[in-house]
């Protein structure tokens, strides 16, 4: 199989221009005639189902929750990311592009990347009029922050709910359109698998949630917009819903799966206290703008840290990147935090956290100013932990969070099953081996307002249009499969808990494909996960039946997704044999313990093709080259 | 510590359902509220008992899906604070607390502590919204909103949708929720043109879904995860009165339930 990854030739600055140009059209008036699925009602999946809606596209969007108001995009905080250079800092579309390319630790595309920053500046103009609140000066126009080490101040937010606000504002969209008839929305249905008639994606079958039944939807083409993976790791900071089913199901009928390695790990999030742990909590990383990070310089140190003295105190950060310090980027800063803790310093229970301590600001701008930066978070924090962050440092520790890896997709959106779209976290795309902050949802949002809806007209104009239905036998087929597979799960009665499994499939994947991976650990896992993986299938218990709301039937179905996926991570880890981004090999490091790049050897997107479960999949690559920015190794020294 | 538990299990909506007694046995000041139940339920699996059905999502207090009575009260005991953020610390060994579901006409019962809010999600289709297609908006600083009125908004903004001001109100009216939506947009410029039909929409459809009237006893701020004022609900009272009084709504939307 070759990867055509369908960029535009020619200068850059053009490219998405010249694309649109070259895009057929659907006339006007037989836009009703085609039917989309968009599967997710993110930031991604909203917003594509409103502007597919808003063009005259029938659209059926479905969601696993009770509304698609609930998507985790809901829970980003910091902010998102716009050239709009409204601070006069030297900011534009080509140094948002740089800066993503670069912290991406080149393992990205560069057209798809020019082109999201290119269009960063009208989503702020979409959800300013939409009436998203972002923060304002006292003249009324929009503010600015800098945010996650960035030398310019970029990016838009609103309090710490900028997730929130993006989120409600394409909620809002869609449901004008679900008023005006133009999308018809299905809450708690998921789907399970995707169906392909003639080679083509024509269809979904979900199930839905609250009374059990297995359905067919037919469509002209299919959206996926189900965000990431990074549940594989059972503690994660995502929410308890957030699965991989839609994507690995429909890797499993022929959709590549790109850089399944590229995970990435936040550094500051609250540290894990007992077995019972469910999620992780990420503390916005404006923490560190006035946060300083120490550990004790003696291990297992017991003392209170307000009794250990100052010399006593190891500010590693500071100590080894004294350009940067405490503002590295966020693989740099938790992989160090790693380090220090596997060295027995760590502090809180169980030895795996580090101390954010304020106590030098609050000396230096006074306890107004802080609580005025950082309040909230330090309420949320107390709610927490009961400590008060004012007088005691913070605890931090690393957890996963975001995943650059996903399905393949080329420069229109599509995966290698034609008329499959895949956007927003869901694929592959823009953010390389390591995302920057605040630029998940400008990702999210250029994939769904601004380019789906372009791409994907494209491809209809080339279909038949008029009406689809699920009379085809692949339905019939699809279906068989989906309710074999719920009646598998019932059928075992074992006597082991969905959720120990997913415990211990997570610890595995933390501990050899987290944020240090060497041959040895991975070569361990692809060993024990397929041992997890049929032990799950031959003594997991789900009590309870298929036709009625069964959340143990339902987290059964999404870990035993997660195994094959886990397996995949690793597999595509210890292929790579570099470091770049989020993705650390202990043996390719420099002298001084940072990532080691191999350009010449692993310049590649690495895209894998499903043989089977169990069986090894095939590796297809996509060479990546770079004209506009050189390769160059990132120093924070 | 200790707990007992009574909690509402109910198989379906067809079922008359009943509380019934757990014990939760060794459970952490650290543990999440949720958590205690996480536990709870990987006890009853063990003894092959169906586990309490709860909604939830995020469990960071910010998705809204969580939400059952604790002891008659909306979220529990802590003021601002969802059920996924209440941490068992506030309550101490031995305790006996009551579970139960959301209890309102609009919001029929799931199962368990799940109930129906799709009703939200139809008053916001009723005029939630600012109408602007995607690529028709203007340059974002072409619009200057006083810094006042855009934390005012914010404000307003910040609702989570999880009914908890529903299931507080003895009267189960939706105001604050309908009001905090109508707040938000009515208080910007952006959202000016469809003020009055949007009021009137979102007003009609509220009573159309049989949630009841506010009769202003205040339960709701009182229970607010997002602790918003009641002031929001004045200002929906006012946007509705003017633009009844003045026919300036039009012809308000109607959604319709999905059969």
């Amino acid at each position: 199989m070759t990867l055509d990854s369908k960029v535009p030739s020619g200068p850059i600055e053009q490219a998405w221009q010249k694309r649109k140009f070259e895009f057929k059209l659907v006339n006007p008036a037989n836009k009703r005639k085609y039917t989309v699925i968009v599967v997710g009602s993110g930031l991604a999946g909203a917003s594509a189902a409103a502007t597919l809606a808003e063009l005259g596209y029938n659209v059926l969007c479905f969601c696993f929750q009770d509304s698609p108001r609930r998507a985790h995009s809901i829970a980003a905080q910091g902010g998102i990311n716009a050239a709009k250079n409204y601070q006069n800092d030297g900011d534009s579309v080509f140094r948002l592009f740089y800066d993503t390319v670069k912290g991406g630790d080149f393992r990205s595309r560069e057209p798809n990347v020019y082109r999201l920053a290119e269009l960063s500046v009208n989503i702020i103009d979409q959800c300013v009029a939409q009436g998203v609140p972002f923060a304002r000066e006292y003249g009324g126009l929009l503010e600015n922050r800098s945010f996650g080490g960035a030398q310019v101040s970029r990016t838009f937010y609103a309090r710490g709910q900028t997730g929130q606000q993006l989120l409600l504002g394409a909620y809002q969209a869609l449901e004008r359109q679900v008023a005006a008839g133009q999308v018809r929305m299905f809450t708690r249905h998921e789907m399970l698998d995707v169906v392909l008639a003639d080679g083509k994606a024509r269809g979904i079958v979900t199930r839905d949630l609250v009374t059990g039944a297995v359905e067919s939807w037919a469509g002209h083409a299919v959206v996926l917009a189900t965000g990431g993976y990074a549940n594989v790791f059972h503690l994660s900071t995502n929410a308890k819903g957030c699965n991989a089913t839609a994507i690995w199901r429909a890797h499993k009928r022929g959709a590549l799966f790109a850089n399944a390695c590229f995970t990435q790990i936040h550094p500051t999030c609250i540290p894990v206290t007992g077995d019972y742990q469910s999620k992780l909590t990420l503390m916005s990383e404006s923490l560190r703008n006035d946060g300083r990070i120490w550990v004790p310089k003696k291990k297992g140190d017991a003392r209170k840290p307000n009794e250990i003295p100052e010399d006593e105190r190891d500010y590693f950060l500071e100590r080894k990147y004294p350009a940067f310090g405490n503002l590295v980027p966020r693989d740099v800063a938790s992989r160090n935090a790693k380090t220090v803790c596997d060295d027995g310093r760590g502090v809180g229970p169980g030895g795996y956290g580090v101390y954010l301590d304020f106590s030098e600001a609050l000396d230096r701008l006074g306890h107004a100013v802080i609580e005025e930066r950082y309040g909230n978070l330090f309420e949320m924090y107390e709610r927490i932990t009961a400590e008060d962050p004012y007088r005691v440092p913070l605890r931090i520790y690393p957890a996963s969070h975001y995943t650059m890896g996903g399905l393949w997709v080329d420069y229109n959106l599509m995966s290698t099953i034609p008329g499959l779209y895949v956007v927003g976290e869901a694929n592959f795309s823009d953010h390389g081996a390591n995302r920057l902050g605040a630029s998940a949802l400008m990702q999210g949002l250029a994939d769904g307002y601004f380019i789906l809806p372009y791409t994907i007209g494209d491809y209809l104009a080339g279909e038949k249009s008029g009406a689809v239905d699920t009379g085809h036998p692949a339905f019939r087929e699809v279906e068989s499969d989906v309710r074999g597979g719920v009646a598998r799960l019932l059928e075992i009665q074992g006597t082991r808990s969905v959720d120990s499994f997913h415990r211990e499939l997570g610890k595995i994947v933390w501990e050899y494909c987290g944020m240090s991976r060497t041959a040895g650990g991975l070569q361990y896992a692809l060993g024990r996960i397929p041992e997890l993986r049929e032990e799950f299938w031959r003594s997991v218990r789900v009590l309870g039946t298929g036709e009625e709301l069964n959340q143990s039937l339902e987290r059964a179905g999404r870990v035993a997704d997660f195994f094959e996926l886990a397996e995949l991570m690793c597999l595509d880890a210890l292929e790579r044999n570099e470091s770049c981004g989020g993705h650390f090999r202990e043996e390719y490091q420099t002298p001084d313990g940072e990532a080691l790049r191999n350009d010449e050897a692993y310049s590649y997107v690495a895209a894998w093709e499903f043989r089977g479960t169990g069986n090894a999949p095939a590796l297809h690559k996509e060479p990546l080259s770079f004209e506009y920015v050189h390769p160059s190794r990132r120093s924070y020294k | 510590m200790n707990l007992t538990l009574y909690v509402w299990r109910q198989n379906g909506p067809g079922d008359r359902g009943r509380m019934e007694r757990y014990e939760a046995r060794d459970i952490s000041e650290h543990m999440s509220f949720l958590e205690m139940l996480d536990v709870v339920n990987e006890g009853l699996i063990a003894q092959g008992v169906v586990p309490i059905a709860f909604d939830h999502d995020c469990r960071e207090g910010i998705c809204g899906m969580c939400g059952f009575m604790v002891n008659g009260v909306a979220h529990g005991p802590q003021r601002g604070t969802t059920v996924c953020q209440l941490h068992m610390r506030h309550f101490k060994d031995g305790d006996t607390l009551y579970l139960e579901p959301w209890r309102a006409r609009a919001f029929p019962v799931v199962r368990d502590l799940i109930v129906d809010r799709s009703a939200f999600d139809r008053i916001i289709a009723a005029g939630g919204y600012i109408s602007v297609s995607t690529g028709s908006a203007v340059e974002a600083n072409a619009i200057p909103v006083p810094k006042e009125k855009a934390d005012l908004a914010m404000d307003a903004a910040a609702c989570i949708g999880c009914g908890a001001c529903v299931a507080m109100c003895p009267n189960a009216s939706a105001a604050l929720f309908t009001a905090a939506k109508i707040s938000h947009l009515g208080l910007l410029p952006q959202g000016q043109a469809e003020r009055d039909r949007r009021a009137i929409g979102m007003v009609l459809q509220m009573t159309r879904e049989r949630f009841g009237q506010c009769t202003n006893m205040g339960q709701c701020e009182a229970v607010c995860p997002k602790n918003i004022s009641i002031e929001a609900i004045a200002r929906m009272h006012r946007d509705y009165i003017s633009a009844s009084a003045t026919g300036r709504g039009g012809k308000p939307l109607r959604v319709e339930q999905p059969a």
